[in-house]
């Protein structure tokens, strides 16, 4: 569904760059992990379609699945893959409601090829076998019962970005806080000077502006998420770890923002809100039988839309700049001169893609976060009395 | 490939997890231990500031009310000073113009009574004088007669004379 589309991109970006000499160590320069990550799945990737390919050396024995790169990456995995073979294992955390808890390294696993204490991978997943024990993968059965009944909160790679991220928000504003507790009435210095002014833009011209005189209650919220979203959109821009995870663009993660703002508009909803919504006043009965469904809908969809717009957004930021990369390699498996030739255009337009991306990073956060501000302020503003 | 595209748009369960428990102790936290005291601190520098423009502005406001006053007060005396010094111009040129006049007045006095001295004393030195002059013309003349009219002839000769003389002026 995506690849003929990415492909056809591919053909026609390379055809605009094509033809040029040796630029690849520029590209290392700018964006070397992509760039490693791109090179070691070269080896991991299964030839899905059969190119053929001469080969000099390991690389080019298999084909290269761009598709397949792009959706690993902005996707999840057990362990972070670093560079080469080389991956950080993280705990793997599950809960079956037959078999209670099981917790141990992903490695284990074997990225795949192996099944341990009744679980193993599966396209990515975890999922219950019958087989105890370290079994080999292909030996092993899925026990589909089982599957269903267990719950996977292993720490992924996501949520271990998503650990480090939050750690980095308390860190950075329990110091900031410290600062302003330290230095009193006095100009902010440091640190406290970079993030005041953002302080101040979520105070004055999202909160104050969207929900009115009882914006205090809320900063607490609306400035979590938008330096959460802020941080983790910029961690996902840079490529080596601990950033390159595709946290705010993971719709876990995003449904969760989501549904904490739906809440927040859900409970500080007052009369009037919930008056309009039920029955819009000054509607009659009949209409209210189209009109009520309509709102009830409307509300729904309001924080499901925040759920995908920040989703799209940052998965398709971090799909183009790996994109331009795979065309890298997609042409280099015809010839290494196209490799090398398109690499030259790849690495520009990925540079502006991540000036880009930096843009974006702020909009989205500032997006979501007026946003939510716009619905609390709906839903507490008071009836204007005529 | 459909059924990884499909996973990235169906929310993982660990993942929700995680991210609710996280998110929600972290907002916690942050609004106990970080968002309260910035928020506070930043509310309070602002009253602060806020504050002390105002009272800047106070005590400019008093200042220049001050000025107003002050300059009241300098107007004021200002004035008295004028009037004062008016007076005493006036008082001074009264003065002068009443001394003028005595002075001239006087000085008129003696000048008329001078001149009635000088006038006075003329007429007396001119009287004399007269007198002097027909007294010694008598004197001549007598010499004079004793002289001439010892000689018969120049008697003669001077009754011609005057009788000569005598026609002429009648006639």
């Amino acid at each position: 569904m995506l690849k003929p589309l990415l492909r056809a991109a591919f053909v026609i970006f390379g055809a605009l760059s094509l033809g040029a000499a040796t630029a690849q160590h520029e590209a290392h320069a700018t964006d070397s992990t992509t760039a490693h990550a791109v090179a070691t799945e070269v080896h991991a990737a299964a030839a899905a379609e059969g190119h053929s390919v001469e080969g000099h050396g390991e690389a080019k024995k298999k084909g290269f699945d761009a598709g397949k790169l792009i959706l690993d990456h902005i996707g999840d995995e057990h362990g972070w893959h670093l560079w080469g073979h080389t991956s950080l294992p993280l705990p793997v955390i599950l809960y079956n409601t037959q078999r209670g808890f099981s917790v141990f390294s992903s490695s284990r696993f074997e990225h795949g090829h192996k099944a341990h204490d009744g679980y193993m991978l599966h396209e990515g997943r975890v999922v219950a076998v019958n087989e105890d024990g370290e079994v080999d993968a292909h030996h092993a059965t899925v026990n589909e019962e089982l599957t269903k009944a267990t719950w996977d909160i292993s720490i992924t790679k996501n949520v271990m970005s998503l650990l480090v991220s939050m750690a980095l928000l308390l860190w950075i504003f329990l110091s900031i806080a410290g600062a302003y507790t330290r230095r009193a009435g006095m100009a902010p210095k440091g640190l406290q000077s970079f993030i005041e002014p953002i302080i101040l833009f979520v105070r004055d011209d999202v909160a104050k502006s969207a929900i009115g005189p009882k914006y205090m209650k809320y900063m607490p919220y609306l400035l979590t998420a938008f330096f959460f979203i802020f941080l983790n959109n910029l961690l996902g821009l840079i490529p080596i770890f601990p950033g390159g995870a595709n946290l705010t663009g993971n719709i876990a993660v995003t449904l969760v923002l989501a549904l904490i703002t739906f809440g927040i508009v859900t409970f500080s909803g007052n009369k009037h809100y919930w008056h309009h919504i039920f029955a819009m006043p000054g509607v009659p009965g009949w209409v209210l039988v189209i009109l009520t469904p309509v709102e009830i809908l409307g509300m729904l969809l309001k924080p499901f839309v925040l759920m995908i717009r920040l989703f799209a957004n940052i998965t398709a930021g971090h799909i183009i700049a790996l994109s331009f990369f795979s065309l890298i390699f997609v042409f280099g498996e015809t010839s290494a001169g196209a490799g090398y030739g398109v690499a030259i255009g790849s690495w520009a337009f990925t540079v502006f893609m991540a000036m880009l991306e930096l843009l974006v990073a702020f909009i989205q956060a500032y997006v979501f976060t007026f946003l939510s501000a716009m619905y609390i302020g709906a839903a507490i503003e008071e009836p204007q009395h005529h | 490939m459909f059924l990884v595209t499909l996973s990235l748009v169906e929310p993982a369960f660990g993942l929700v997890f995680w991210m609710t428990l996280s998110f929600l102790t972290v907002l916690f936290i942050l609004a106990k231990f970080a968002w309260k005291p910035i928020l506070n601190s930043l509310h309070e520098r602002e009253k602060t500031i806020e504050d002390a423009l105002s009272e800047a502005k106070k005590a400019r406001e008093e200042i220049a009310n001050m000025k107003a006053s002050n300059e009241d007060l300098m107007r004021q005396a200002r004035a008295e000073r004028e009037e004062l010094l008016k007076e005493a111009r006036d008082v001074r040129d009264r003065e002068i113009a009443t001394a003028k006049d005595k002075a001239k007045a006087e000085a008129d006095a003696m000048l008329g009574r001078a001149r009635e001295d000088i006038r006075n004393e003329k007429n007396a030195a001119i009287t004399e004088m007269k007198n002097q002059v027909a007294e010694l013309s008598i004197l001549v003349a007598e010499r004079i007669l004793k002289e001439k009219l010892g000689d018969p002839a120049a008697q003669k000769a001077l009754v011609d004379k005057v009788m000569t003389e005598a026609d002429l002026r009648k006639s």
